[in-house]
């Protein structure tokens, strides 16, 4: 069986950094906001700080990844992703992508309104938090189709292996990326 | 010109999905407001999703209501001192009010149903001394504590309520005993409320120390209708 080149290394760190960033703050910004769940855990005060110093370490290790990892190729992959045609990723992953970093940087900018508010009015707004609360169900909601095609749904987890080990079957790859001319593994 | 170029239309989506959601931030809350009747269906469909509430809360843990020990103590400038168990709180004559919650970050439950005790009651019987000119409301949360000037107190809609919505207070609204003042933003209204001490002079409360105004007015304070 031969295999294609599908995801470089610093790809594949971008996108398990931004997982595990992604779950962290999932899951603490949960406890945070689902009384059943505050109850349940308690420790506001540590929930919170883990929630706002761990979405400052999500942004600060996904941009230390690209400035340390293989910039050039990272923005040959933006570069395809502005055009929103078949090639080297389907329309719909790269809708996902496109949302998906929209969201992070939103996350970023009410998260950032919300914690200084608390202390300088200048900073509050009505609607912060309801924006923060949106992006949360939004996000979600990309990442369960997210995680259904990639762990569950037959035609397409075959991908699941481009991310974790870099390379794809190049049968695979061809009759799912018809436009696309992989690069051989080596 | 770029006409053979492909059309960039993932660009487009990426910069219009982060514009809309920075200029949200202004038009957020009244676009929502308007569509709440008809999403109010699908909230209930969601059982784990909060239905207007959000849980606040300071110390490692939710204070714990124990029927048995717990006493509300009224102390400080008062010519009685009192301790009030949970049965003679509720043995005092309650009162009901159905007003809006306003939270200083904000959000806003409608029409919350509360029963309780007006502080009158509890004026009658300790009798504060004249020289009392407000009132210290402490949490079993500590150092969660908040005050109010004797006139703030006097609001004819303020109220030490052990009921919400027909119910007894939950843990994570304060059970047993929380103060509500519907004028003034939810940070004001002290949750497991076990202490009240009548003082000379109101002072900073938790998040007052930490910059939020002291006269909580709703609409009119904390950098709101300037």
């Amino acid at each position: 069986m031969r295999f294609v080149r599908r995801f470089t290394r610093t790809e594949r760190t971008l996108h398990w950094v931004n997982a595990a960033g992604f779950f962290l703050l999932l899951a603490t910004g949960l406890i945070l906001y689902l009384p059943r769940l505050s109850v349940l855990v308690g420790r506001r005060p540590l929930i919170k700080d883990v929630h706002l110093w761990g979405g400052i370490g999500w942004i600060s290790a996904l941009a230390l990844v690209v400035l340390l990892g293989d910039r050039r190729g990272v923005l040959r992959t933006a570069r395809d992703l502005e055009v929103l045609e078949p090639s080297r990723f389907n329309v719909g992953q790269k809708v996902n992508a496109l949302l998906n970093a929209a969201f992070a940087l939103l996350f970023l900018v009410t998260g950032l309104l919300l914690w200084f508010g608390e202390r300088d009015t200048t900073f509050r707004f009505t609607s912060t938090v309801l924006v923060h609360d949106i992006l949360m169900y939004a996000a979600l909601t990309l990442l369960v189709g997210h995680l259904y095609l990639a762990v569950i749904h037959p035609a397409t987890r075959h991908s699941l292996r481009g991310m974790t080990r870099g390379t794809v079957r190049e049968d695979w790859a061809r009759r799912h990326y018809p436009r696309w001319t992989p690069p051989p593994a080596d | 010109m770029e006409n053979s170029s492909p059309k960039k239309y993932g660009r487009g989506l990426f910069l219009a999905t982060l514009f809309g959601g920075v200029t949200s931030i202004a038009w957020g809350r009244p676009v929502w407001n308007r569509f709440n009747g008809a999403l109010a269906g699908v909230e209930a469909l969601v059982p784990l999703v909060p239905h207007g509430w959000r849980i606040y809360s300071v110390a490692d843990m939710m204070p714990t209501f124990e029927p048995a020990t717990w006493r509300l103590a009224i102390d400080g400038l008062v010519q009685q001192k009192l301790a009030l168990s949970y049965e003679e709180l509720r043995a005092l004559p309650s009162a009901h009010q159905v007003t809006d919650f306003h939270c200083v970050t904000g959000w806003t439950v409608r029409n919350v149903h509360w029963k309780g005790v007006r502080l009158s009651e509890i004026f009658d019987r300790a009798r504060p001394f004249p020289e009392a000119h407000a009132l210290q409301f402490v949490s079993a949360e500590l150092p969660y504590l908040d005050y109010l000037t004797l006139q703030q107190s006097q609001l004819k809609d303020v109220m030490l309520a052990y009921e919400m919505d027909g119910k007894p207070l939950t843990r994570e609204h304060g059970a047993p005993l929380r103060l509500v003042i519907p004028e003034m933003y939810g940070y004001k209204g002290v949750k497991w409320l076990n202490r009240i001490n009548l003082v000379p002079q109101a002072g900073d409360g938790y998040w007052e120390v930490l910059g939020y105004d002291r006269d909580a007015w709703v609409g009119h304070s904390n950098g709101y209708g300037a």
